[in-house]
């Protein structure tokens, strides 16, 4: 059963088709580089894929679920990483890792035992974790909003440009991230202008362009000329 | 084994876990509003401040404080209310929160429940504060505790429920600060109306049945908070 398929799929944002029929199937244990200009519909796939948006018309199915009707219940094996960290300024890191966990209804004592293993595992120092999100770094948000989704062991990644704002260290914590997630039984879909870096990790590169799949390519990403 | 190496989902229907979502969400709005002291440091000052103003406008001998107290008490819960409610609204906007909690597997009804009871205890603090100033500032006695205390706390739950509810319709139009104060004030004109009179009986200022006033404040209460309970995911979701 694919993980996500989707069948000329239309998504709006307001009025403006942001999807204009997409056809895409992604199998379990694959890993996606979806790539294409600023505009070009990107993100709204991954929203869409995550079940924040629901499709005007055509079909639309992320693990077995229908996302016209079954958004929440497919949003439950979902992670997404968008370009918000969805972190509350004002929580410690600790506190905002126990609520995220406790949100995807861990008990306490899973809750905690997973956090501070996902901390460790994005490299978020033990130092850092009684502090204020809003005294880190753009790079350390960056790693305890993945050490957040790492806490929920989601079936399905969707990371929108992860390698944002991240040093080199953390790019690689990305790199070995999506690895693993992948070696775990999962299926990785990343969204990123770090062309060979992804493709470094991704035999299948989707090209988007004015809201459409125009390219899907199983194979070894080719370097732009010139580039 | 890395961290990533089992899979975990969470039963759609459990009415315990359903309770303990609504106090994490409770208890995050409350940590927050604790850390942050906006409430202590702000909205309580401003209560206060509208209090006291209040009292120098009318330029007002005891008498004319007594008749105007329960109103001007209300007036001024109403307003700092707003604050409070723009706050808790805001918390979901920052940094791609509200996605992250759409995304979380929470249950809609328990994010509505969990932050209405957020706003609904800072509202009881603040109401217990402004009964202080009434005491102190207006020099009113409090005749009936009991009512007093059972109108404040349905006010206080209608204003958290229907607050809660308008601060997300308000956050999503994208015009919160300047749209929430219109919205929301027609809607709790009977919850100031309501509770004014149940305030003039607790105080012994007028000749009112407040127990029937307070009986109005509960289905009022009721109502915000089931119209709430359904609206709320609608918003969120949409």
């Amino acid at each position: 059963m694919p993980v996500v398929e989707l069948r000329g799929t239309v998504a709006l944002l307001g009025n403006f088709p942001a999807l204009a029929g997409v056809d895409l199937t992604i199998r379990a244990g694959e890993t996606v580089l979806v790539r294409g200009p600023n505009g070009a519909g990107k993100t709204t796939l991954l929203r869409l894929c995550a079940g924040l948006i629901r499709p005007e018309s055509g079909s639309a199915t992320v693990l077995g679920h229908d996302l016209t009707v079954e958004r929440r219940t497919a949003r439950r094996q979902v992670a997404l990483l968008g370009h918000a960290n969805g972190l509350y300024d004002d929580l410690t890191v600790a506190q905002n890792m126990r609520f995220w966990a406790r949100a995807a209804g861990l008990s306490s004592g899973e809750a905690s035992q997973r956090t501070a293993s996902a901390l460790d595992y994005l490299g978020v120092a033990g130092r850092l974790h009684d502090q204020p999100v809003h005294t880190l770094s753009a790079g350390q948000r960056r790693r305890v909003s993945l050490a957040a989704l790492v806490v929920r062991r989601p079936e399905l990644w969707l990371l929108d440009e992860p390698h944002a704002g991240l040093d080199q260290a953390g790019r690689d914590v990305v790199d070995a991230l999506v690895s693993d997630a992948v070696a775990a039984g999962g299926t990785v879909v990343v969204s990123s202008h770090e062309m060979e870096r992804v493709a470094a990790l991704s035999p299948r590169v989707v090209t988007v362009s004015g809201g459409m799949v125009v390219d899907d390519t199983a194979g070894e990403y080719e370097r732009p000329a010139g580039g | 084994m890395t961290p990533l190496a089992s899979m975990s989902g969470r039963p759609v229907v459990d009415v315990r876990r359903f309770l303990v979502d609504v106090r994490l969400v409770a208890g995050r709005d409350l940590w927050i509003e604790a850390r942050s002291r906006v409430v202590v440091a702000q909205v309580v000052p401003f209560a206060l401040l509208v209090l006291i103003l209040f009292g120098f406008a009318l330029d007002a001998d005891q008498r004319t404080l007594d008749t105007f107290a329960p109103g001007l008490f209300w007036v001024a819960v109403l307003f700092s209310a707003l604050l409070a409610v723009h706050r808790s609204a805001r918390l979901e906007q920052s940094d791609g929160t509200l996605d992250a909690l759409r995304m979380s597997g929470l249950a809609p009804l328990a994010l509505f429940l969990g932050k209405a009871t957020a706003v609904f205890v800072q509202l009881l603090a603040l109401e217990a504060v402004l009964v202080g100033g009434l005491l102190v500032f207006y020099g009113v006695e409090v005749e009936d505790p009991v009512l007093l205390i059972v109108a404040g706390v349905l006010a206080g739950a209608t204003v958290a429920s229907a607050g809660t509810l308008y601060g997300a319709l308000a956050s999503g139009l994208g015009v919160r600060e300047t749209l929430l104060p219109i919205l929301l004030l027609p809607v709790l004109a009977p919850v100031l109306i309501s509770a004014t009179r149940a305030f003039d009986d607790a105080l012994g200022v007028a000749a009112v049945d407040g127990w029937a006033w307070t009986g109005l404040l509960a289905a009022t209460a009721l109502v915000a908070t089931v119209v709430g309970a359904l609206a709320h995911g609608v918003l969120i979701e949409d």
